[in-house]
């Protein structure tokens, strides 16, 4: 909302970084990473406390994946789902406690409030899907899909390639950005006076609650997609 | 600024320095690169040190249930089996007993019939040897008898005759007249 982004540019490659992005997302994998571990350490056969609550993280991407295309298709992406959805849940919700501004510059934010990083996830997936529809069908196969239902829809078929992408980068980006402003407003007006203070501590509150909602709402809708982009780049039909 | 980034995108892709301009018009390709290097590294990591164990204790796990059904499974077959087997054996065992009780009772009536037997024989036996005796005795009283009546009667013969007969000489007839007599009877 205005705030600069800490920009700093590498001059010899030509590319830009953004100093909070890579905070962020660095900050995102590490406690992703910590949970895990933490959570994975004194594996038991029978399961206890966090242990418990992974492996409910696994059935839960298995039936995403299994509701999309048969195991022994599915079964190799079981783990970029799991990785992708705590990844995701854990960058929407990060950015909900607080927001860190220095120099008028935007430090603390959820990384997927970016349209870059989530455009970039997005991408990463779409060109996954593709990799993956090539190794498991062949360049033929893969090649015969584009001219699927009909041979007329080609170009259809190719835009909706950039339009999936487009779609599933910017839903991500949209909600977790727009929670992140309505947060910011409401922060503002509880800055603003007593009254005002009184008056954001309920909405303050219930969106913080429904943000978190969102976040895992956008994790869960992200992994689905990849999933059913997948699922049409590798089934067999 | 992002949908406007395509549209420069559209519009000087031609141009030279056409990467450079992108970047300060702010899409930052190195948090792209970023953001991939990053959640790929994340990936590898949990893979390696996370996701792994898991799935491999879960996989344990699912083994163990299967090997416990499976054992399971056998065991119930197995104490059916046992089961059967005793229920033969009891059945075996009441058949040996019912096949004793009855030889015992064949060899009990055996045993009582040779026993009446025998005494019915020994009865007879004593009967007989009984019998005997009370004749042989019978015999001898009659004799003993006879000859009483017979040593009377030539006494008595004697003293009417006045004369002294000889036993010896006389003995024969009377005898012969005492046995007549009783024929007689």
């Amino acid at each position: 909302m205005g705030h600069d982004n800490p920009l700093v540019t590498w001059k010899a490659l030509g590319l830009t970084f953004n100093l909070s992005n890579i905070m962020m997302l660095t900050i995102t994998c590490i406690v992703v990473f910590l949970i895990a571990i933490l959570a994975t350490r004194n594996l038991q056969l029978k399961p206890t406390g966090m242990q418990n609550f992974f492996e409910w993280v696994m059935d839960f991407v298995k039936g995403i994946i299994k509701s999309n295309m048969d195991w022994k298709t599915g079964g190799r992406f079981h783990i970029l789902g799991i990785t992708l959805i705590l990844f995701l849940f854990v960058a929407n919700v990060l950015g909900l406690p607080f927001a860190l501004v220095i120099n008028g510059e935007l430090w603390w934010k959820s990384p997927t409030a970016d349209p870059m990083i989530t455009m970039s996830l997005a991408a990463m997936v779409i060109v996954l899907t593709h990799y993956y529809g090539v190794k498991v069908k062949g360049m033929g196969g893969y090649s015969k899909d584009y001219l699927k239902p009909l041979p007329f829809l080609l170009p259809l078929n190719i835009v909706s390639e950039f339009a999936s992408t487009i779609t599933l980068g910017l839903r991500l980006y949209g909600n977790i950005y727009a929670g992140e402003v309505l947060i910011a407003l409401i922060a503002g007006l509880g800055t603003s006076s007593f009254i005002g203070l009184i008056a954001a501590v309920f909405p303050g509150v219930a969106w913080m609650g429904f943000s978190i909602f969102v976040g895992g709402i956008q994790s869960f809708i992200f992994v689905m997609l990849t999933m059913v982009y997948m699922s049409n780049k590798v089934s067999m039909d | 600024m992002f949908l406007d980034t395509f549209h420069l995108l559209a519009a000087n892709a031609a141009d030279a320095g056409f990467l450079e301009k992108l970047n300060t018009d702010k899409l930052n390709l190195g948090d792209v690169i970023v953001t991939v290097v990053l959640f790929l590294i994340l990936l590898v990591l949990l893979k390696k040190f996370a996701w792994g164990p898991l799935m491999g204790v879960m996989d344990q796990r699912a083994e163990m249930i299967a090997n416990e059904i499976e054992q399971a499974e056998k065991s119930r077959i197995e104490s059916k089996a046992m089961l059967e087997e005793q229920r033969q054996l009891l059945k075996d065992a009441q058949a040996d007993a019912q096949a004793i009780v009855e030889s015992a009772r064949e060899q009990g009536e055996n045993q009582r019939e040779e026993i009446v037997k025998a005494a019915r024989n020994e009865v007879a036996r004593l009967k007989e040897a009984a019998q005997l005796e009370i004749a042989s005795e019978r015999e001898k009283a009659v004799q003993a008898v006879r000859e009483e009546f017979v040593s009377l009667s030539v006494l008595a013969a004697s003293k009417v005759l006045g004369k002294e007969v000889s036993e010896e000489d006389n003995r024969a007839l009377i005898e012969e007249t005492i046995a007549k007599a009783g024929d007689a009877k």
